[in-house]
């Protein structure tokens, strides 16, 4: 059983909630990441999604943009993200870490060479935002062959056969969008999310995450209920973007807005 | 190429490249687009108001125009131009937005998004939403806004909205991350009008339909002054459309040369160029692979031309194939080529071409020498250079 299915199950045992923060590797510097993600286990992470800094992010809004050109400033790279996994693990062998970014940098360093660099990190999966399931088989089963989870995003707009297809070739989680737009954007509506939710729960077993328009502890509580776990990055990443000189209460103020987003999804 | 060209296969594929690479939320609005795209292709009645369009609003057929006394000073093959440039709006760029568009009203779409680099797409998407009474927006670049203002005032002035992208390198490669961030956002009524035969499947194919009207035109104009196929056939290509419609009707006659001509900048060896063909390596951008310019971590490069309509790190990935294929052969043109051939044209046939189609003008320059005087040049003029007049008087150091 991978890291990923054996924390949901835990989880759900528990009756509690994946809180699942996302931060960009590299962002501000690249000293900055892995004391982050062990602050963001203490402050009660269940899973860490980390961005890859890409040049050009298409469904990122502003703030992870900006994210992005300040990690690519200081020169991340896919091969930096996975070494910054390398050093996560020296004190976390719990904790699932999930890479999440663009195709084109896994491109250049070749599928092959990436899973298995992806394994020697001890990655647990793999989200590529611009590589849907019918563009993904070779990638995919280099992938599983590994035991590393590919995941996969579902969208209000994915149809019932999309939703059948991912569970399919899915593992680990579902990413539910929950609004159409870019990541960080405003208009979240939770009853549409429910409604989707059903068809999605009707089709597939998998655990599902949900990200994009979570801001906030009381977004976070409401979101929980419908979902398996919370995907939060624009909002924590906004502190980063808040404090340009200052790191430290980037960080504080990080793992204050986790800690109370993990409080109001489990009272 | 013995048998008949028929690319791209059903899921939007041309031998490795192009395809489908895009977040879940867009699936099903190019799912939708792809519907109605093969729908209308074959559907009679918008056939013939496209035809009617590009005839009476348009003004098509473009002539072909041999161009004698340049033909004669170069000492080679007899040169003829493809008059793109005599199009409404300046360039070949309205063949297709007049297409998407007339697609957009029928798919009860009723708001026009697009990316442009130097405005001429954005102008001739413009031009089109202000004839059917579209909204539109357009996304340019913060950097192409500075150094383009005259389309930008024309594009205000036919009712778009003109967003400057301020993210990234903020030219055209931004802008179009923009405009995919708008139509995520805005999927239900937006329809996106791209500008090139880039983008993800059904886009490089439904482009080049729509661009390949002067490849027919061509064909059958060569036949009918000079009663043969001609021997070569020249085209700039930045993301590529120009040069698609031309070649495409023209790929299954194996005796016809098809040669691509890249922006090479200030130099293939400088790194400051336009050259993904040439000097690039296959990756995965704006929803398709094809060739790009990237470093070794795979993050895009900032590129270069005079041109701004060839200043794009990608290209059409039915280029990428016609490539590999040995099918068609890619070149490249340095800035100050491109204006000499641009001045060439000028002065010698009395058509100011666009810096963009100067660069093919300028390997024809190279090209009809080697070449027996009975054979046959065609090279697309794809636009004009009333645009450009401003950026050449300040690369030429004169104040106008």
């Amino acid at each position: 059983m991978s890291r990923l299915t054996a924390k949901f199950s835990a989880l759900a045992q528990s009756g509690r909630k994946a809180l699942i923060p996302f931060i960009t590797a590299g962002d501000p510097n690249p000293g900055f990441t892995v004391p982050m993600m062990h602050a963001m286990v203490a402050a009660g992470a269940d899973i860490i999604e980390l961005g890859v800094p890409f040049s050009d992010p298409m469904a990122d809004g502003p703030v992870i943009q900006k994210a992005s050109e300040r990690a690519l400033a200081h020169k991340m790279s896919l091969r930096r993200v996975l070494q910054l996994v390398v050093d996560f693990r020296r004190d976390d062998l719990q904790t699932p870490v999930v890479l999440m970014g663009y195709l084109n940098p896994i491109e250049a360093m070749g599928y092959e060479d990436f899973a298995n660099a992806a394994l020697r990190a001890d990655v647990d999966g793999v989200l590529t935002v611009d590589l849907p399931p019918e563009e993904a088989v070779d990638c995919v089963s280099l992938l599983k062959a590994r035991g590393i989870d590919p995941i996969f995003l579902l969208a209000p707009n994915s149809s019932e056969q999309r939703i059948q297809k991912m569970a399919q070739v899915g593992s680990g989680y579902i990413y539910y969008v929950s609004l159409k737009g870019v990541t960080g954007a405003g208009h979240l509506d939770t009853a549409d999310v429910q409604e989707k939710l059903k068809l999605i729960r009707a089709n597939t077993r998998l655990p599902v995450g949900i990200g994009f328009g979570v801001k906030d502890a009381d977004t976070a509580k409401t979101i929980a209920a419908l979902g398996d776990g919370v995907v939060v990055g624009s909002a924590l990443i906004s502190k980063i973007a808040a404090y340009p000189d200052d790191p430290e209460r980037a960080r504080l103020e990080i793992i204050e807005l986790l800690e109370s987003m993990r409080h109001a999804m489990d009272n | 190429m013995t048998q008949h060209y028929n690319l791209p296969d059903e899921r939007g594929h041309f031998g490795p490249y192009g395809g489908k690479f895009v977040a879940e939320t867009l699936m099903q609005p190019i799912q939708e687009l792809e519907e109605a795209y093969h729908r209308y292709l074959q559907d009679a009645e918008f056939i013939a108001e496209l035809d009617a369009d590009l005839q009476h609003y348009v003004g098509r057929p473009s002539p072909l125009y041999h161009a004698e006394r340049w033909s004669e000073a170069l000492g080679g093959a007899q040169i003829y131009l493809k008059r793109e440039d005599l199009n409404h709006t300046g360039a070949h760029k309205i063949n297709n937005t007049i297409g998407q568009a007339l697609l957009a009203k029928r798919m009860g779409k009723t708001r026009i998004i697009a990316e442009t680099g130097a405005g001429q797409h954005g102008v001739a998407t413009a031009t089109v939403a202000a004839r059917l009474g579209l909204e539109c927006v357009v996304y340019m670049g913060a950097v192409d806004v500075q150094r383009q203002s005259l389309n930008v005032y024309r594009m205000k002035l036919l009712g778009a909205k003109v967003v400057a992208v301020e993210s990234g390198s903020k030219t055209l490669k931004d802008a179009l991350n923009e405009a995919l961030r708008d139509w995520v956002t805005n999927v239900d009524n937006t329809f996106y009008i791209i500008g090139t035969v880039a983008g993800p499947h059904p886009y490089p194919a439904m482009v080049r339909d729509f661009q390949t009207i002067i490849g027919r035109e061509a064909k059958q104009q060569c036949l009918a002054q000079t009663g043969r196929l001609p021997d070569a056939l020249v085209a700039c290509v930045g993301g590529g459309s120009n040069a698609i419609g031309l070649f495409h009707p023209f790929i299954d006659d194996a005796s016809v040369k098809l040669y691509g001509v890249e922006a090479a900048g200030d130099g293939i060896a400088t790194g400051r160029h336009s050259a993904p063909l040439c000097a690039g390596r296959p990756g995965v951008l704006h929803g398709n692979r094809t060739y790009l310019l990237e470093d070794e971590d795979g993050e895009i490069i900032e590129t270069h031309s005079i041109s701004a309509g060839l200043d794009y790190p990608g290209v059409g990935p039915e280029h990428a194939w016609l490539k590999d294929s040995g099918r068609a052969e890619y070149v490249n043109i340095t800035d100050a080529e491109a204006l000499a051939g641009f001045h060439d044209l000028t002065r010698m046939e009395g058509i100011i071409p666009a810096l963009e189609s100067s660069h093919a003008l300028a390997y024809v320059t190279q090209l009809a020498p080697s070449m027996a005087k009975d054979s046959i040049i065609i090279v697309n003029l794809s636009g004009r250079g009333d645009k450009d007049i401003m950026t050449l008087a300040q690369h030429e150091g004169i104040e106008l």
